[in-house]
């Protein structure tokens, strides 16, 4: 813990540009439900490149948010290992954020100390105020410092949190279905400005997200998940370049592997 | 009156016509009347002789309620033309008739036709007299009682807000805590009275450490619940980004649960109110309590009505004080009751 807290010390100084690797290796994960092991991950393996946008696309409840839970450190895996840049994942660590569903903005704070959350929780927010202004501009949301969670739309709350997560400089940032209860327009100008943020930033970034056309249009790599138990499926390769289109003919195509392998093709 | 109507005139802009508001001024004439009324009618009718001793601060009671007519009717006049004292005075003057019909029909019931038994129902002279006369006992009485209640209700919140947060955070706590809080708690502190008095050096330490008691139950209970309702999302948050365990009780659990908090707070406070009129009426030898029950005692039925309207203020003040700091510190809350 103590050692994970220096690392993150020495980190912030250097420019955020760099990811870090995942190495997911045999993750196999069961809840306890009265007393019954319930599997919902099936030995997963997968490899995350330094940098790279990998989404994850599975039927809802297949268990794909439970990886996410298991690479932010916040459970440790029944089975397997998974490391970041080459250390195993034992705890939770600012250098892995988490975008949650839900915003999750603590309804007692302003939207400024809101996101100054994790530069307070590691006691560096007497020095660093700044970042705190810099995260909030970066997702448009400067002039919403004194507001209360409350006041703000489902969009806006959710680019706080995107803020909140952004201001630790993360190397790996963890999207759990971030704009799934948005509105479809602002879903659009959100993804867009995710994939943006990636670009620029270069962190590793692990999304999850039932919607096809998310995952293919911000993805480099998606991977199908199976039911669950959650088993990888297919691997669908998505190597248009930034920034990209949406009406690309490529994407249509994918988009019918990808509802192929989710079973849903007649319907497409 | 449109404020367009003068556009012609730049005069008008210089210095506006006074706009004198009907509604107000017809509010505030009607409570004038009622309270000219009343004046009218305590000075005008004859008293009727009770007993040997003649009624004190009676002109003085008059000379107050005409006084107070006089203010209103002032009051009325500056509140037509001046929009901040009109709006209140509009509020209020339909209270201000109820009262004034009050008082005017408890003054004829007691000191005009002498319908009500006379040392239990007193005359509003005399509760005039009570003020104006044992106004440092009853004082003093208050400083006690508040001394006393500060104290116990101090002590309780600190303890039962320490132990809500232990037990709502640690299972182990939780396990040695919970049957005690369950077994202890609704005692009435009330019935423990007798018990502290012999177990306690003082009567005031004895009444301290129940007022505490009683406050400490329904803190306790519901910082708990407060603590132990956090949504768990919250700890996932403040964990992701590095927070350690200090930072997950003193800045997650304890701002989330305070607005239960508050509700305990709330409820330990009524508890407390009681507490502490019942311990001083049993052994404390002093404070609001007390003097109820030697008025009583003594059939002094005027001071006790005197009593208990100042206890009615000084408890509805501490109630609103605690709604204030909640609404201070708890102001992220939407849709909350105002006191």
């Amino acid at each position: 813990m103590v050692a994970a807290t220096l690392t993150a010390a020495v980190d912030r100084s250097a420019p955020a540009s760099r990811g870090a690797d995942l190495a997911i290796a045999g993750v196999s994960h069961a809840f306890d439900l009265e007393g019954r092991p319930l599997p919902v991950l099936d030995d997963i393996d997968l490899n995350v490149r330094a940098g790279e946008f990998v989404a994850l696309l599975g039927p809802s409840g297949c268990g794909k948010s439970t990886l996410l839970r298991l690479v932010a450190g916040l459970e440790p895996p029944t089975q397997g290992r998974i490391a970041a840049a080459g250390e195993l994942i034992t705890a939770p660590d600012p250098s892995r954020v988490v975008v949650f569903q839900d915003p999750t903005l603590y309804p007692w704070r302003t939207v400024w100390r809101n996101v100054a959350l994790g530069l307070e929780a590691r006691g560096l927010l007497a020095t660093q105020k700044g970042r705190v202004d810099d995260a909030l501009r970066t997702v448009g949301l400067a002039g919403f410092e004194r507001a209360f969670p409350r006041q703000l739309s489902g969009g806006m709350a959710q680019r706080a949190a995107l803020a909140r997560a952004l201001v630790n400089d993360p190397s790996v940032l963890i999207l759990d279905e971030p704009l799934g209860k948005l509105d479809s327009l602002t879903r659009i100008a959100m993804q867009t400005e995710i994939a943006e943020l990636w670009r620029q930033r270069g962190f590793t970034t692990l999304l999850v997200t039932h919607d096809v056309e998310e995952a293919l249009f911000l993805a480099q790599r998606v991977i199908v998940l199976s039911e669950r138990p959650a088993r990888i499926k297919a691997e669908i390769v998505n190597d248009l370049p930034y920034p990209r289109h949406r009406g690309d003919p490529r994407l249509a195509e994918l988009r019918g592997q990808a509802l192929a392998h989710l079973g849903l093709d007649a319907s497409w | 009156m449109s404020p367009f109507e003068q556009t012609g005139s730049a005069a008008s802009f210089d210095r506006p016509p006074l706009q004198v508001d009907g509604a107000v001024l017809a509010r505030g004439a009607l409570a004038t009347v009622a309270w000219t009324a009343v004046a009218a009618s305590v000075t005008l009718l004859a008293n009727r002789k009770v007993g040997f001793a003649e009624p004190l601060y009676v002109d003085q009671t008059n000379l107050g309620l005409a006084a107070w007519a006089v203010l209103l009717a002032i009051a009325t006049t500056i509140g037509a033309v001046w929009p901040p004292l009109g709006a209140r005075l509009g509020r209020a003057a339909p209270w201000l008739v109820v009262l004034a019909l009050f008082v005017g029909i408890w003054d004829l019931l007691t000191a005009k036709l002498g319908l009500l038994p006379v040392p239990f129902f007193a005359p509003p002279s005399s509760l005039v007299e009570v003020y104006a006369e044992d106004w440092p006992r009853l004082g003093e009485s208050v400083l006690h009682s508040l001394r006393l209640l500060a104290l116990g209700f101090l002590f309780g919140t600190i303890s039962g807000f320490v132990t809500g947060v232990a037990i709502g955070w640690s299972r182990g706590l939780g396990y040695w805590v919970h049957p005690v809080l369950r077994f202890l708690g609704p005692i009435p502190s009330t019935a423990l009275l007798p018990m502290s008095f012999f177990f306690f050096p003082s009567s005031f330490s004895a009444a301290i450490f129940l007022i505490a008691l009683a406050t400490w139950f329904p803190v306790t209970v519901l910082t708990w619940s407060g603590v132990a309702s956090v949504d768990k999302a919250y700890y996932d948050v403040a964990r992701t980004l590095g927070a350690r365990r200090s930072f997950l009780i003193f800045k997650v659990a304890i701002p989330a649960a305070l607005p239960h908090v508050f509700v305990g707070l709330f409820m330990g406070l009524g508890a407390s109110f009681s507490v502490l009129v019942a311990a001083e009426m049993m052994g404390v030898k002093s404070g609001l309590g007390y003097y109820l029950q030697w008025a009583q005692g003594w059939a002094a039925y005027a001071n006790m009505y005197g009593a208990l309207i100042v206890m009615a203020l000084i408890f509805s003040s501490l109630i609103t004080l605690l709604f204030a700091a909640r609404d201070r510190l708890l102001g992220w809350q939407k849709d909350v009751v105002k006191w």
